[in-house]
């Protein structure tokens, strides 16, 4: 009975080991991907400039230290999957990867996991020049806010990984899955936070938003590295809700999909 | 001049035809760009709650940027977008051979061998807030017409950006991931320039990713609050980078080996 895990285990381990091998070898291209999502930077200055001026939630510095935690929180919970994976089930790669007594998904989340490694120095470094060009708004959070949101932040994790993962499974039945991730990643702009923190928004958009799963992923986050007050438990069964109810559709598409793809049969 | 513009009404056809097959995502594109729309909407009025404002421009003035913005980068999701997946190819396969032998200018061929909708509706719901801003602020009709004239600074400029990135196929195939970065620098456009802080922010967004050319300098001139040096800037910013664009084309094709070698 206890080879099992450890034997899963031994797998897992090999799996990441090779992925971050890869990884290592792409990290150029790692690289770009950190510096295409400067969005939260360039809001970063243009709220804080322009709470100079006006009355808002937050202080200009708050909005400073607000957007360094986006642009730091959005680095660990970007998914990719369904891109990858509907360039696989479209040019018929997949049937390579189905020869194998391995589920792909298990190398995607590999990929995402050990992809953060690689991606860390360079987020690290653009923190750093942010609080180079805004000595003031620098602070350090305390460790056990690091703790709690590094807690819910791999659960908003796992979850938008199941979550795309799923819509991924539509690459069965269409060659272009990856545009209803588009129209879900334009709702999860305005919705989570990424754009204002939730305070600045009117009671009525704010209390519509906090009914999705978005500000779970980006707003509460945000708010534990800031220190300020977030109901974790609430936020913690949310996440666990969505990707437990995400896995388990998941698995069912996957079973259809695949009946369906081998009905395609090259 | 006659026979590249039959060249390129056959191009826009064939592409339009194939992806008219996929009628669903372009159902699926609209609603994107609506949320979009709505979404910019709503995150420029937060700014205007409790006596704030965006350096000084007033919402109406602010949304014309946000429109210019929004139809600048449906237009790129339109004309620029679809064909850089096609160099990528041609630069790794070797069949970019056969786009050089051809007696048409390479840069105009793989500049505009392909277009896509997808982005038609973000074009429509730009021009939709610049409409929609004008008649707020009661802009004459002339202009809006003489905002034409910067715009199309900014669009060469903004074509110029790309295909100088895109240039870079030839030595890196992950190009993509290039062009995404100008993209994501881009989006500064949507705010007028003065919103963001002076110093480091507004140097990189003016002279190095123009986005206060591409964007502030067009709503100005329909604002008719546009000073001439913003203007020489942006004329002398188009010309270069365009010139420089095709200069960086035939460098970059210096290095090009075909396949196998």
């Amino acid at each position: 009975m206890s080879t099992l895990p450890k034997r899963a285990l031994g797998k897992w381990r090999a799996l990441c080991a090779v992925s971050l091998a890869n990884m290592l070898e792409y990290r150029a291209e790692i690289y770009l991907w950190v510096l295409a999502s400067v969005l939260p930077l360039i809001l970063l200055g243009v709220w804080s400039r322009a709470a100079q001026s006006g009355a808002f939630a937050l202080s200009s510095v708050e909005f400073i230290r607000y957007f360094i935690c986006v642009f730091v929180v959005r680095q660990f919970t970007f998914i990719w999957v369904i891109w990858e994976f509907e360039e696989l089930v479209v040019s018929g790669n997949l049937s390579h990867q189905l020869l194998q007594p391995l589920n792909p998904v298990w190398r995607f989340l590999a990929g995402h996991l050990t992809e953060r490694v690689v991606r860390l120095p360079l987020v690290a470094g653009v923190v750093g020049l942010c609080f180079a060009l805004y000595p003031a708004a620098f602070w350090l959070p305390r460790p056990m806010d690091v703790l709690r949101a590094t807690a819910l932040l791999g659960l908003a994790f796992i979850a938008r990984f199941w979550l795309q993962y799923m819509m991924s499974m539509l690459a069965f039945w269409s060659e272009r899955a990856a545009a209803i991730e588009e129209l879900w990643f334009t709702v999860h702009l305005f919705l989570s936070g990424m754009i204002a923190p939730l305070d600045v928004y009117p009671e009525s958009v704010r209390r519509f938003a906090e009914l999705t799963p978005f500000p779970y992923l980006i707003y509460h986050p945000v708010n534990l590295l800031l220190g300020r007050e977030v109901n974790l438990q609430r936020a913690l069964l949310v996440l666990a809700a969505w990707g437990a109810l995400a896995f388990l559709v998941q698995r069912r598409l996957w079973k259809r999909g695949l009946e369906r793809y081998s009905a395609m049969g090259s | 001049m006659r026979r590249y513009l039959r060249v390129l009404s056959s191009f826009w056809r064939t592409s339009l035809l194939s992806e008219l097959e996929y009628r669903l995502n372009f159902l699926l594109a609209v609603l994107s760009s609506l949320g979009h729309a709505v979404g910019n909407f709503f995150g420029l009025s937060l700014f205007y709650h409790g006596q704030g404002s965006l350096g000084g421009w007033p919402f109406f003035q602010a949304l014309l940027v946000m429109g210019v913005f929004t139809t600048l980068s449906g237009l790129s999701r339109v004309l620029l977008t679809p064909n850089l997946q096609r160099i990528v190819e041609h630069a790794r396969t070797g069949t970019l051979d056969f786009v050089l032998i051809k007696p048409i200018d390479s840069q105009f061929w793989l500049s505009t061998r392909r277009i896509s909708p997808w982005g038609i509706p973000d074009v429509v719901f730009g021009l939709s807030m610049i409409g929609y801003a004008a008649h707020r602020l009661s802009l004459p009709a002339t202009s809006l017409l003489w905002a034409l004239v910067p715009l199309s600074w900014s669009c060469v400029i903004q074509y110029s950006l790309w295909f100088t990135l895109a240039s870079i196929a030839i030595w890196y195939v992950k190009v993509h991931n290039v062009t995404e970065v100008l993209n994501g620098l881009l989006a500064a456009g949507r705010y007028p320039i003065d919103a963001l802080p002076p110093g480091a922010y507004r140097f990189v967004f003016t002279f190095i990713v123009p986005v206060a050319l591409l964007t502030t300098v067009p709503a100005r001139v329909a604002l008719a609050q546009a000073t001439p040096g913003w203007l020489a800037l942006a004329a002398a910013f188009a010309l270069g980078a365009f010139l420089f664009s095709r200069a960086f084309w035939r460098f970059a094709l210096r290095y090009y080996t075909s396949a196998s070698s």
